[in-house]
């Protein structure tokens, strides 16, 4: 992407972050009964599953482009991306099970949001598994991408829609109130947004890392298999 | 049309000259519902309707995945080749699934037959129930047509289908066995719509889903 070898949007994730958790730790919330101070886990676990689901169809947007261009560069952003996203979606789940125990009670109680959550992370975990039984390049790009536009189409329906034909505990399913009827001076929305354009921008920055990364060891395979080439014909040069 | 035909046709003929994979399926699925009622045997007032429906759609989904798993593994390399020369491969998927599902509506009847037989019939609203069942496997068949399509271009394939297709086919096993709940009391039928409408729109993305990109999986 153009910009990501430029430095302002890695020092804006630097200052949105700061901000969040300082206004994630210290920051004025409503008081509410349950909830108490957990309110402030709104920043930290709820931004998760917005940021998750940006990656993921980042990921997926590559996959149809590598489908469409062949290119093994869209394949390792796919991953890349994808990979970004399965970390946010366990920090998600951690961070709403220990949320779910101290409102809850329970460390995982039987809530469709959560199952459908974990279900979703298997799906993505058999696309790692995928990507890891190939051992050819182009094969393993072309079929995990298929794969990948496949899993998001399912995905999606399983933490949107199903949850909201149940009973859940979340907020907004159910018919339990959703957050914004607790905000009322806006303040928790103040944070809410930067919250998760920082997860997400912090989520591109680890995603180009790794992608760079791989490059870099790509290319030293590639330096290391020619040396050896040359290393062969040179030895074969002096047998001769 | 003529093509999808002919590919269909040619499925339903292979079935038949290799008739023992056939006659594998039909004793799966009648042992492992022999080998349920044989374990509720021990405490039969235990099972209520709720157990008798979840064990029931969990042969189901165990049936579904193990006989289209081999709807690509069992064709030769060679042949699939010979495929690829003649037939246009959305024609190829489609057939896929079209036969897929019917041999799912197949099994799934001889095994509710079979079922009902042995371990009781506490469906209220049987003519629901039959139809949630004819929707669950045209919907299993759909989408683990395409899983069965990636599994079988890796390796170790038959743990790989499994894998792939549990948490794929989660969505869809939930809807139905809840579709089959409402049927099993004989709640009234518009208080089924959400589900068969959810199901009919998951069934349409996945065979959309499968129509675009078969051909990708199709090429390498």
């Amino acid at each position: 992407m153009f910009f990501m070898k430029k430095a302002w949007w890695k020092i804006l994730t630097v200052i949105i972050l700061y901000y969040v958790i300082f206004q994630g730790l210290l920051g004025t919330v409503p008081r509410q009964p349950i909830l108490n101070e957990t309110i402030r886990n709104l920043y930290f676990h709820v931004a998760m599953w917005p940021t998750m689901i940006t990656l993921l169809l980042v990921s997926m947007v590559f996959a149809i482009r590598y489908l469409r261009s062949s290119n093994t560069v869209d394949d390792d952003k796919s991953a890349a991306f994808a990979k970004a996203g399965i970390l946010f979606g366990i920090l998600g789940c951690l961070s709403g099970s220990l949320w779910a125990n101290y409102t809850w009670g329970d460390f995982w109680p039987n809530d469709p949001k959560l199952n459908g959550a974990a279900v979703g992370m298997l799906i993505y975990f058999a696309y790692l598994l995928l990507r890891s039984s190939f051992e050819d390049e182009q094969r393993r790009a072309r079929i995990s991408a298929v794969y990948n536009i496949f899993a998001f189409f399912v995905f999606i329906p399983l933490i949107y829609v199903l949850p909201r034909l149940t009973d859940s505990l979340h907020p907004g399913n159910g018919g339990n109130a959703t957050f914004s009827s607790l905000d009322i001076d806006n303040n928790l929305r103040m944070v809410f947004y930067p919250a998760c354009i920082g997860w997400i921008l912090l989520g591109t920055w680890i995603t180009s890392i790794r992608y760079r990364l791989n490059v870099i060891k790509r290319v030293q395979e590639e330096r290391v298999a020619e040396l050896s080439v040359n290393h062969h014909g040179a030895a074969r040069a002096v047998n001769d | 049309m003529h093509e999808l035909r002919t590919l269909i046709w040619k499925e339903i003929t292979l079935e038949w000259r290799q008739r023992y994979a056939l006659s594998g399926m039909l004793l799966y699925v009648v042992s492992t519902v022999f080998v349920c009622y044989l374990s509720f045997n021990l405490k039969r007032n235990e099972l209520t309707p709720i157990v008798w429906n979840t064990v029931f759609w969990i042969i189901l989904l165990f049936t579904a995945v193990n006989a289209i798993a081999k709807s690509f593994i069992q064709e030769r390399h060679s042949r699939l080749l010979y495929y690829y020369t003649l037939a246009n491969p959305q024609a190829v998927i489609i057939s896929k699934i079209i036969y897929n599902s019917l041999l799912m509506l197949v099994l799934a009847g001889i095994g509710f037959g079979f079922y009902v037989f042995v371990m009781g019939n506490p469906v209220a609203d049987l003519t629901l129930y039959i139809a949630g069942i004819a929707l669950g496997s045209i919907g299993f068949a759909s989408v683990l047509t395409l899983v069965a399509g990636i599994a079988s271009k890796a390796e170790n394939s038959s743990m790989l289908m499994a894998v792939l297709s549990f948490p794929m086919i989660l969505p869809m096993l939930l809807m139905n066995i809840r579709l089959a709940k409402n049927a099993l009391d004989g709640l009234d039928r518009s208080v089924s719509l959400d589900e068969i409408s959810t199901l009919l729109a998951i069934d349409l993305i996945v065979i959309a889903l499968s129509y675009l990109l078969f051909p990708y999986l199709w090429r390498s």
